[in-house]
């Protein structure tokens, strides 16, 4: 049965009415799931207390995989069959990675993406970080006790569609709905509140343990948008540890070491490093395989000192970031600290002195994307109650939103990539004389045709005052919210009557089926046109005999009997042409009409300003 | 009428609450919703209310309105692990069935 927690006054859930829903921090170098618990996000941690997951899979000789700690244990032994930083691949060709010669791995050109050989064959980039999303997802369900209704998964801002859609197809492979995916910074803002803060501009500074990124963004209305990002790839806290190891081994003395004695050396290293976060100075002793004695100890200024040149390499790219954004440092609002390495504290005061300002520490750096992106995924699935702050994510329509008009076709409103929120109006007007209602039907698809579209909701303008077609100006608005909520509004500019519709359109389509709709879009562009092409005369060809039919009613004694009976005959000969799907044809038959209505429109012109005329004298005009 | 905590429970509900830094208790209590017709509350408590009964458990204040009293005769709170899983369990007498995850039930 459920175990359950205790809940804030007021504040229990009802039954089922939570969903769980998880947090994702696909790291280069470690991987980590969040949720929220009871309104706290929290991280989630194996049955040995750990929370970080080395992003690391072992492909072993027995179909065996594994994941995280296991698999660095592999590393040394299995180099060619250990996959680390697999991040680096997603939704790369094998042109696009850097130092391919001096990895340990087999690649294997394939079209679009890269391959690494493996014991096990050939995996992609996809298939590795689904291994890692695959451990994460089972600690999540055996941590929350249920299946996973969705995950809002990190990716740095600077990843192209490519390793967003790479991202996307792991999760999948791992069995995990995404619900999102989130530019890193942005998770880290979040996990800060500064989503509900004022708006402005902040920048997240991201020193991880062998990249390091600086993104300025800008928070308007409680969306944040990606201003500028810059960054070094081959700087991260690693360099810190091998600064300390050289000067390790120069203070000491010691001939090149061994193996497993560089190893020993540079664990001890990191473990200084982190060490003097804390205190002043640290001691260094070991006894290595060669005989040979290390005993030194290590001040904090020792280590800041040999250290500085790193941390002064860093604000070359904040520089740059702010350069490209047209800002100055203080212009910044507040400066988010994550990576792990942001815990050494000359990093946080150089980071201070040139921002003039102290940076946002107090949470974990190596948690606090895993911890945004896991209130992310908690405010998606609809777990926030009303009251709560709105949220208002930044994300793109996956599908064109539109409105059938005549004859079955799809006008596109607001088209496919648009970032949320988006709102966008376009006017329509009344196809009959007299008209007071108007239906609207909300499609949603690439093709032309509605009846190619999904349809999403049908509803009803009534109250349009009576005018000639043509006249009225009916203004639909369609509006998407950051949920993704969309709202169509349809307003008639004279009398302000007005109607409206609420509706969810990703609701119920899956990635596949979007991506078939998307196929389709494309495939079938061609006839969609033509398709088009023979709707639009079609109607032109209807409202053509509309009209016509009307003026003989209406003025019909205007005409003789030939007159009368070569317009009945052109119109007849259109009504066949409607039926014969051939667009050039109903073309023809409109011109025919038109022609052998000439006189005729002529002449009713004539006898209405006749009309208006009569009784008034030239100058009261 | 009685309801108690195990002494489990109220370690980790007084834990909880030094956690929480204000609270003179825990709530129980149960709702009408749910795919079993009602469900528990469990809740923590900054003041009590009128038709509150309050028993004490273990040096926990234990706090239950009276409606809710009648179907949580007898309960006692548990909290348990199971794997990585850890919560309060209502073990109670009255509920004939629940659903089966246990997060409603009926009497």
């Amino acid at each position: 049965m459920a175990l359950l927690q205790i809940a804030e006054p007021g504040m229990s859930a009802a039954p089922h009415e939570r969903r769980l829903a998880i947090g994702i921090d696909l790291g280069t170098t470690h991987s980590l799931a969040a949720t929220v618990k009871n309104s706290v996000a929290v991280c989630l941690a194996d049955e040995e207390g750990r929370v970080l997951v080395p992003s690391v899979v072992h492909y072993r000789g027995d179909g065996g995989i594994e994941v995280g700690h296991a698999a660095v244990a592999a590393q040394p032994v299995d180099p060619r069959n250990t996959i680390v930083s697999v991040k680096r691949f997603m939704g790369r060709g094998l042109a696009d990675v850097a130092h391919v010669e001096t990895m340990p791995y087999v690649f294997e050109e394939t079209p679009g993406m890269l391959r690494l050989r493996t014991v096990q064959g050939g995996k992609t980039p996809v298939e590795i970080s689904a291994e890692i999303l695959r451990a994460l997802r089972a600690r999540a369900e055996a941590n929350l006790g249920g299946a996973l209704a969705g995950a809002v998964i990190t990716v740095p801002a600077y990843f192209d569609d490519a390793q967003r859609q790479a991202t996307k197809d792991a999760a999948r492979l791992a069995g995990l709905h995404v619900l999102r995916l989130l530019n890193e910074p942005t998770a880290a803002a979040v996990a800060y509140g500064l989503d509900n803060a004022a708006e402005g501009l902040y920048a997240v500074y991201d020193l991880g343990g062998g990249t390091f990124d600086l993104s300025i963004l800008k928070l308007t209305r409680g969306v944040f948008e990606v201003l500028a990002t810059n960054g070094n790839a081959a700087l991260g806290g690693d360099d810190f540890d091998h600064r300390l190891y050289c000067w390790i081994l120069d203070r000491a003395r010691i001939a090149p070491p061994s193996a497993t004695d560089t190893r020993r050396l540079q664990m001890k290293a990191r473990a200084i490093k982190e060490q003097l976060t804390v205190s002043d100075e640290a001691p260094c002793q070991l006894r290595l395989d060669s005989g040979e004695n290390v005993d030194l100890t290590v001040s904090r200024e020792a280590f800041f000192e040999m250290t500085r040149p790193l941390v002064q390499k860093t604000l070359a790219p904040v520089r740059r970031a702010l350069r490209d954004a047209g800002l100055a440092p203080q212009d910044i609002k507040g400066v988010v600290m994550v990576g792990g390495a942001t815990r050494m504290p000359h990093v946080q005061r150089a980071v201070a002195g040139f921002f003039g300002q102290e940076p946002l520490t107090n949470l974990d750096p190596d948690r606090v994307v895993a911890l945004g992106a896991a209130m992310q995924a908690n405010a998606l699935v609809g777990n926030r109650k009303a009251g709560d702050n709105d949220w208002l994510l930044l994300d793109v329509i996956p599908l064109s939103l539109g409105l059938e008009t005549m004859g079955g076709l799809s006008e596109k409103i607001i088209p496919r990539n648009s970032t949320l929120p988006v709102a966008r109006a376009q006017e329509f007007t009344t196809f009959k004389d007299g008209q007071t209602a108007m239906a609207f039907h909300v499609v949603q698809g690439e093709r032309e045709l509605v009846a190619d579209c999904r349809s999403l909701a049908r509803f009803e303008l009534r109250g349009i005052p009576p005018m000639t077609a043509g006249a009225a100006r009916i203004r639909v608005t369609f509006q998407v919210d950051a949920d993704g909520l969309l709202s169509v509004a349809a307003r008639e500019a004279r009398t302000g009557v007005e109607a409206s519709i609420l509706v969810r359109p990703s609701y119920g389509l899956t990635d596949d089926e979007i991506a078939g709709m998307l196929r389709a879009g494309i495939e079938r562009a061609g006839d969609d046109l033509a398709a088009r092409a023979l709707r639009e005369q079609q109607v032109e060809a209807e409202r053509a005999l509309e009209a016509t039919a009307r003026a003989l009613d209406a003025d019909g004694g205007l005409l003789d009997a030939e007159e009368h009976a070569r317009i009945a005959a052109a119109m007849e000969a259109l009504r066949i042409l409607i039926a014969s799907g051939e667009t050039a044809r109903i073309a023809a038959g409109i011109a025919a009409l038109a022609r052998a209505s000439e006189d005729f429109a002529a002449r009713r012109m004539d006898r209405s300003i006749r009309a208006a005329l009569a009784g008034h004298k030239i100058e009261e005009l | 009428m009685s309801v108690t905590l195990t002494e489990r429970a109220a370690r980790h509900v007084a834990g909880f609450i030094g956690k929480r830094g204000k609270g003179i208790g825990i709530r129980l209590g149960v709702k009408t919703s749910g795919c079993s017709g009602m469900a528990y509350k469990l809740e923590f408590v900054d003041e009590t209310l009128a038709d509150d009964i309050v028993f004490d458990s273990h040096g926990v204040k234990v706090v239950v309105d009276q409606k809710s009293l009648v179907y949580l005769d007898g309960t006692e709170l548990d909290y348990v692990r199971e794997g990585l899983n850890e919560g309060f369990r209502f073990d109670n007498p009255n509920a004939k069935n629940q659903c089966g995850c246990g997060e409603s039930f009926n009497v």
